[in-house]
């Protein structure tokens, strides 16, 4: 993944966008238009504007609505996820509290095409604080739906505070009121998800690109990114940057172009994606595409100049992985507490340098072996910063 | 129509049924894929990854115990990217867990042991977690020892608690460096709702849940010169002891049981069996005593249907989770606590030994019947009417202390008295085995004659289904009996108490209509207990229970009222069920407790 030779691959200059964030007053009437469709012809303009999940995976959203409408069952359900716990990231937060329409609009969307009458968002439990706006809004927006003939309602519940509850069959457990624990995949949320009905969960950016797609058509949408990459994202701008905030940046830049726009002049490494991102250090900057032919990100890009200590940072995120794992699986619970101590052993000279690579070879099985995708890109950042920053690791 | 899958598995084609697991089609191909946290009782948990396996064509491994077979899938169990990874999950797991095999309870018996040693897992590459953890060792229970430290937290014990016994009294708690097998706000065990049924205990794959042993109290006990040491065995064990020394499952092996007790220096061999038939002769009186007040006087206090007491799991269970119901409980104790409660009287008396000096063990399927003892309330005799309870493991592993070749041992017979029994008792091992010897018994003093069922055996209350229900009309009853003429007897049975609790609550809401219901805290009833041989599955289970019914049919006597023992406690002590006498030493009385 890293330093990936991409020369010869579609790359899009730096280019602000603005569609996210637009007064989202007209989410009726695009709602109101596409309920006059065909459920089968919004997947089919779903799937062809190429829109990929924001909220870490990936997958073809168009997909993964055709799927739980194709699902047995007339019981469906619809979930927004903004459990929102990668640390550095605030960008659900904004959304939800400047274009709440935009993002229930989708939900209502995805619950008439799938054949949903339910729609629950999920919000992070750091975020009650905009659920009395979020629900008087939820309530004037489920009577326009009832205007409009949609059978549809939507509904709020609390995260528990845990990072893994953001992962989305942690998120349905959590729901059912049980502890937050990942299951096993296959069946996927999409056949059996809450309540063991076929269930689409989304994150909240994802279903306001559907929203966008439903107004400006996919071909206009299209425009926008690489064949890999369809589209515009939000970025969370953090660490040691120009402007800290947040962007709505067309997909396909390179990342140096990403760290001129918002480096301080002395950037040394960009994380990627946040904890379970990649690490990417200077002399890959111009080889590195941000999107999925690159290196994905949820939004996160943290910036790291010259007088970063990269073992603080690896440091930072295994303890925050450590603490945030769920423990039920062992490559992941003991895993973690092995790369944490293990650096810190490396670093204490209890343990010889050569211990590193044991723990490259550790982070692999994590990667190959885990549950759920916490414990399976843990090592995304372990490999990245130890392989380009061994040194600083060391001494 | 069922629909075949094709695909391969380290290149050996295999067709298997829609829905299968990988592991289950390689076992197919006697192939076989480690596993922990997989267990045939269990549903599927996926979380120690041992059992990973390699798909082709797909980056990540799959774990073969939670992964459904699918056309045309490439399996390879023994790769080079397989062998790293498991070889990884081991010496993790063994990083954080307390590996003192040699002084270990489980040393033996213990997956994770055979799992290292097959690995040969050998120099620690990774670093000891153990000083930086905070285990804790839990043995405040009568029943369990909880060993944090041996914990691989596969949660085995989580998904029998919650699945198998309703109880939840263990869930997982934290997450994760400090993620652990949790009781209720991580109080002692024995302040919790469990109910001490040690199932728990047989699926745990280590060290971290076993018996709290009295091995050593017992050896004590057997060592004072100044002590009589009566040992009593329960029914099941003797269709299960010879599973922890070298047979295989179904072998009855009552006999050398016997010798074998003789041998370790018990001074007197006796069955509880005994005791089952006598709980036989009070339970089914005071069935037909409950009946008649409600059919005849109308009396609106007596409580129907009459649920049978001789699980202390399931009597601690009704006593947290449906309290409401405990006037439907029958006052009889179980048969070890008849058995103790007599022993101290009656058979002191006889032996005209002093009670004081009575040392009283039980060898026993159980795990809750170790918490029975110590109820306060079972000291009739004047002293703790039960001493020591052993389960079938302690007493094996005592045998094997012994030295004592077991499968080259002759046959012996019980001593007399309290040593008789008859098929009845035995089949109180298996589910369904009390309601049987019961309508053996009641039947037959209410018409005078025999049950109408070919060769006496009941079949319909028999078998491994969850809750099993039957009926019996009576006719031609004898005149005592007019006001049962033409009744319906409505009986059902439920083992587990995830099943208890379904019977429960579908009497509570008034759905079903019984007169008279067995429950039995574990799967299979005793011969499933917690303190059977491990490990466990439906297909062993289902051989003790053929083992158990061939055991009754070869016995002379099949019906409790008939043995001559029985008859004879009833002319010299008791005078007759529901005497006095029996009042005071074989009924008790129940305490309803709060769910936290
Ligand atoms: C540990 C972990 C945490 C996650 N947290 C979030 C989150 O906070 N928000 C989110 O949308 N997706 C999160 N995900 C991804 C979800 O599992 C799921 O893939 C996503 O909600 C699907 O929506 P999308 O297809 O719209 O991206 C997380 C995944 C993992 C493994
Ligand atoms: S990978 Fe980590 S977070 Fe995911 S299931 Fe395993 S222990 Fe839990
Ligand atoms: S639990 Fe098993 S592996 Fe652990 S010390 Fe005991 S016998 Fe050894
Ligand atoms: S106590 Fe035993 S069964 Fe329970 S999680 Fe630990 S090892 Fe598994
Ligand atoms: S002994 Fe029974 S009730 Fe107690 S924790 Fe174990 S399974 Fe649950
Ligand atoms: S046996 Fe399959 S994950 Fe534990």
């Amino acid at each position: 993944m890293t330093g990936k030779k991409q020369n010869d691959m579609e790359t899009k200059k730096l280019t602000r966008v603005d569609y996210i964030f637009r007064p989202d007053n007209t989410c009726l009437d695009t709602l109101k238009k596409s309920l006059r469709r065909d459920r089968d012809e919004i997947i089919l303009e779903l799937i062809d504007s190429g829109l990929k999940g924001r909220g870490g995976a990936g997958f073809l959203t168009g997909l993964k609505w055709k799927l739980a409408k194709e699902a047995a069952g007339d019981v469906k359900y619809v979930i927004c996820n903004a459990d929102e716990g990668e640390p550095g990231t605030f960008k659900d937060r904004e959304i939800l509290d400047r274009v709440p329409r935009r993002v229930f609009t989708g939900m209502a969307l995805c619950g008439y095409v799938i054949g949903s009458k339910e729609g629950f968002l999920y919000l992070r439990a750091e975020y009650k604080f905009l659920a009395p706006k979020l629900m008087s809004i939820m309530a004037e927006m489920n009577q326009e739906f009832k205007k409009l003939g949609l059978d549809f309602t939507l509904n709020i519940r609390y995260g528990s505070g845990a990072y893994v509850c953001g992962e989305e069959t942690a998120l349905i457990d959590s729901m059912e009121g049980r502890r937050g624990e990942p299951r096993n995949k296959p069946p996927f949320p999409v056949t059996e998800g809450y309540l063991n009905k076929p269930t689409v969960v989304n994150n909240v950016e994802t279903f306001v690109n559907c929203t966008i797609i439903m107004g400006i058509g996919a071909e206009e949408y299209k425009r926008f990114g690489t064949d890999s990459s369809r589209g515009f994202k939000l970025f969370s701008v953090s660490g040691d940057c120009s402007k800290e905030g947040i962007y709505e940046l067309e997909l396909g830049m390179l990342l140096s172009d990403f760290v001129e726009e918002f480096g301080d002049g002395d950037t040394k490494a960009v994380q990627v994606g946040g904890a379970s991102g990649f690490c990417v250090p200077r002399k890959k900057f111009n080889q590195t595409i941000i999107g999925f032919e690159g290196i994905p990100t949820g939004g996160s890009m943290k910036i790291f100049n010259s007088s970063r200590s990269m073992y603080h940072v690896l440091h930072n995120y295994l303890e925050f992985f450590e603490e945030e794992s769920c423990g039920q699986c062992t490559p992941c619970r003991v895993g973690c507490q092995q790369l944490l101590k293990g650096i810190e052993a490396v670093k204490s000279k209890q343990r010889s340098s050569s211990y590193l690579d044991e723990l490259v070879k550790l982070a692999k099985v994590m990667k190959v072996a885990s549950k759920c995708g916490l414990g399976q890109s843990v090592g995304n950042a372990f490999v990245s910063i130890v392989d380009n920053f061994r040194e600083e690791i060391i001494y | 129509m069922i629909n075949m899958i094709n695909l391969t598995i380290n290149n050996i084609p295999v067709s298997v049924e829609e829905g299968t697991t990988i592991i289950e089609a390689a076992r197919r191909l006697s192939i076989r894929i480690p596993s922990l946290c997989n267990h045939d009782d269990l549903c599927v948990s996926g979380n120690c990854r041992v059992c990973v396996v390699e798909q082709v064509g797909n980056p990540t491994l799959q774990a073969a115990c939670a992964t459904p077979v699918r056309e045309n899938m490439q399996i390879l169990t023994n790769s080079m990217m397989v062998m790293q990874a498991r070889k990884t999950i081991i010496e993790l797991l063994l990083s954080e867990h307390n590996a003192d095999c040699t002084k270990c309870y489980k040393n033996g018996n213990c997956e994770l042991q055979d799992l290292s040693n097959e690995y040969r897992i050998g120099n620690q590459v990774y670093i000891d977690l153990i000083p930086l953890k905070h285990y804790t060792i839990d043995q405040s229970s009568p029943s369990l020892i909880k060993d944090d430290s041996k914990c691989i937290r596969c949660q085995r014990c989580v998904r029998t608690c919650s699945d198998l016994q309703a109880v939840s009294a263990l869930s997982a708690a934290y997450k994760g460096s400090e993620m652990k097998i949790s009781s209720f706000y991580d109080r002692p065990m024995h302040e919790v709702i469990c109910t001490n049924c040690g199932q728990c205990i047989n699926r745990c794959p280590t060290g971290a849940l076993t018996e709290r042993n009295y091995i050593d109290e017992v050896w004590d006990a057997i060592y004072d010169p100044g002590k009589h040491v009566v040992v009593q065995t329960a029914p099941a064990v003797r269709v299960a002891l010879g599973e922890e020394l070298g047979y295989d499952p179904g072998a009855r092996v009552t006999g050398k049981l016997v010798t074998a007790l003789r041998r370790l220096g018990f001074d007197s061999v006796l069955d509880t069996d005994f005791t089952a038939d006598l709980t036989i002769m009070e339970e089914g009186t005071e069935l037909l005593t409950r009946l008649k007040k409600v059919l005849v006087d109308k009396d609106t206090s007596m409580a129907l249907p009459m649920f049978t007491s001789c699980s202390p799991g399931w009597i601690k269970f009704i006593e947290h989770t449906f309290p409401d119901l405990l006037p439907h409980l029958s006052t009889c104790k179980s048969p070890q606590q008849m058995f103790g409660a007599l022993a101290k009287t009656y058979y002191a008396q006889k032996k005209g030994i002093n009670p004081k000096d009575i040392v009283s063990v039980s060898i026993m399927p159980c795990t809750a019947k170790k918490f029975e003892a110590t109820r306060p309330e079972m000291r009739d005799s004047g002293y703790q009417d039960v001493d020591y309870v052993l389960t079938t493991r302690e007493l094996a592993i005592m045998i094997k202390q012994a030295g004592i070749e077991f499968m080259k041992l002759d046959d012996e017979d019980y001593d007399r008295f309290m040593g008789e029994s008859s098929g009845a008792g035995v089949i109180f091992g298996a589910t369904g085995g009390v309601m049987e010897a019961a309508l053996r018994t009641a039947y037959e003093i209410v018409t005078g004659r025999e049950v109408p069922f070919q060769n006496l055996n009941i079949t319909p209350v028999r078998g491994m289904e969850g809750i099993k229900e039957a009926e019996v009309k009576i006719e031609n009853v004898k005149p005592d009996w007019s006001f049962l003429e033409g009744v319906t007897l409505r009986v059902a049975i439920a083992h587990g108490l995830a099943n208890a609790k379904r019977l429960m609550t579908a009497i509570r809401d008034g759905k079903v209509v019984y007169h008279f219901i067995e429950i039995m805290a574990c799967p299979g009833g005793c011969l499933g207990g917690g303190g059977q041989p491990i490990p466990t599955n439906l297909e062993i289970r289902k051989k003790r229970a053929e083992a158990i019914y061939a055991e009754d049919e070869n016995l002379p006597i099949r019906k409790s009222h008939e043995n001559p023992e029985i008859i004879q406690i009833y002319q010299e002590f008791l005078g007759e069920p529901l005497s006095h006498t029996s009042h005071e030493l074989l009924h008790t009385h129940y305490v309803p407790r709060k769910r936290y």
